[in-house]
């Protein structure tokens, strides 16, 4: 016996980005555009779909619901009669934190990607893991809601820098909380320099439309910046 | 939490290299930016390796600092904070990471029996 060293270099997630630019390959295919949301959990992924996913002008949404258990928010998003997909990731080690490019291809069969324009995938809710995964999204969305407090881009900026648009949610709530949205946006561009932001309420109403026209601007769009 | 997952990538990444050899040492490179912590990370490897060739491997891991660089005055400088601003073009200065988002297996170490036919 000898031990011999053998040099990879490497990037250890690069078998993930080899089957999400094969997932993304086959988006292409079939003409889909591919958004992958993220938040915390509780963040209001879901209710801000509820509010566009079935009026989008020209657009013919789908969703891919990511949860590590039930499907709740599939059920939610179906009763608005667009087809959604439910994808729980409890077959993994205890219930995996996050999509990864495999799970989203082992779903790519059950998806009507020839009736749809736009896929949405609702990630599982985590504010870590899902900014390492690619999944073969053309961009990345990220809700954060202003009662997780100003300071999450600061500790979360893996995520923070990991996404095309920042979804600040719950602004309805400004009111009643101590927290500073100035200070969040500045701990955001020091994070992030420049990222699209919408100020939005799911509750409220308030931002849906600018949000609903980002959503129908990244179904046609030739090429989003991802 | 994230390190579980990390773990299964580096044992993927290895396995693939390895080639039915036993490995004893796995070399990372791993840069600020990935938000790993090293005695996580070691703690699920030990467990996600165990019944591959990794079983029993050392991760030495190499932590790699960030440093940024502005494209736009070619300044470099090393960040202990997530900021991403030039310090000197400050929000119109074009900011690219020029180190700190390694998550690399550099090398392994691999056991075989020695090979006869060679001379």
């Amino acid at each position: 016996m000898h031990r011999t060293k053998v040099r990879i270099v490497e990037e250890a997630l690069d078998a993930n980005n080899t089957i999400a630019q094969a997932n993304r390959a086959d988006f292409d295919r079939a003409g889909v555009r591919v958004v992958n949301l993220m938040s915390a959990p509780g963040a209001g992924k879901t209710a801000l779909l509820e509010r566009v996913v079935a009026d989008l002008p020209d657009v013919r949404v789908g969703v891919l619901e990511g949860d590590v258990q039930g499907s709740m928010d599939a059920d939610r998003l179906a009763s608005l009669h667009v087809p959604v997909t439910q994808l729980n990731t409890d077959s993994g080690f205890g219930g995996e934190c996050h999509l990864d490019a495999n799970m989203v291809r082992s779903a790519l069969p059950g998806l009507p990607l020839d009736e749809i324009d736009l896929l949405v995938i609702e990630n599982v809710g985590n504010l870590v893991c899902p900014a390492e995964f690619r999944v073969g999204e053309d961009a990345r969305i990220m809700v954060s809601a202003v009662t997780e407090g100003e300071e999450k881009p600061l500790k979360y900026p893996l995520m923070f820098r990991a996404c095309e648009l920042v979804l600040i949610n719950k602004i309805d709530l400004l009111p009643h909380l101590d927290f500073d949205l100035d200070k969040f946006l500045y701990n955001l561009d020091a994070v992030h320099p420049g990222v699209e932001r919408i100020l939005v309420s799911a509750r409220t109403g308030e931002g849906i439309e600018e949000w609903r026209d980002w959503l129908a601007r990244a179904a046609t769009r030739a090429e989003v910046p991802a | 939490m994230h390190e579980l997952s990390l773990s299964g990538a580096i044992v993927n990444t290895v396995e693939k290299h390895a080639a039915g050899r036993r490995v004893s040492v796995v070399n990372m490179r791993i840069g600020a930016l990935r938000q790993v912590v090293p005695d996580t990370l070691e703690f699920y490897f030990g467990f996600v390796s165990e019944g591959t060739v990794c079983e029993g491997a050392r991760l030495e891991q190499e932590l790699i600092p960030a440093r940024l660089r502005c494209a736009s005055c070619e300044r470099e400088w090393e960040i202990e904070v997530p900021v991403f601003m030039c310090p000197g073009c400050g929000a119109a200065g074009r900011v690219e990471v020029a180190s700190g988002d390694e998550f690399r297996v550099e090398s392994i170490e691999v056991e075989e029996a020695a090979c006869i036919a060679q001379r």
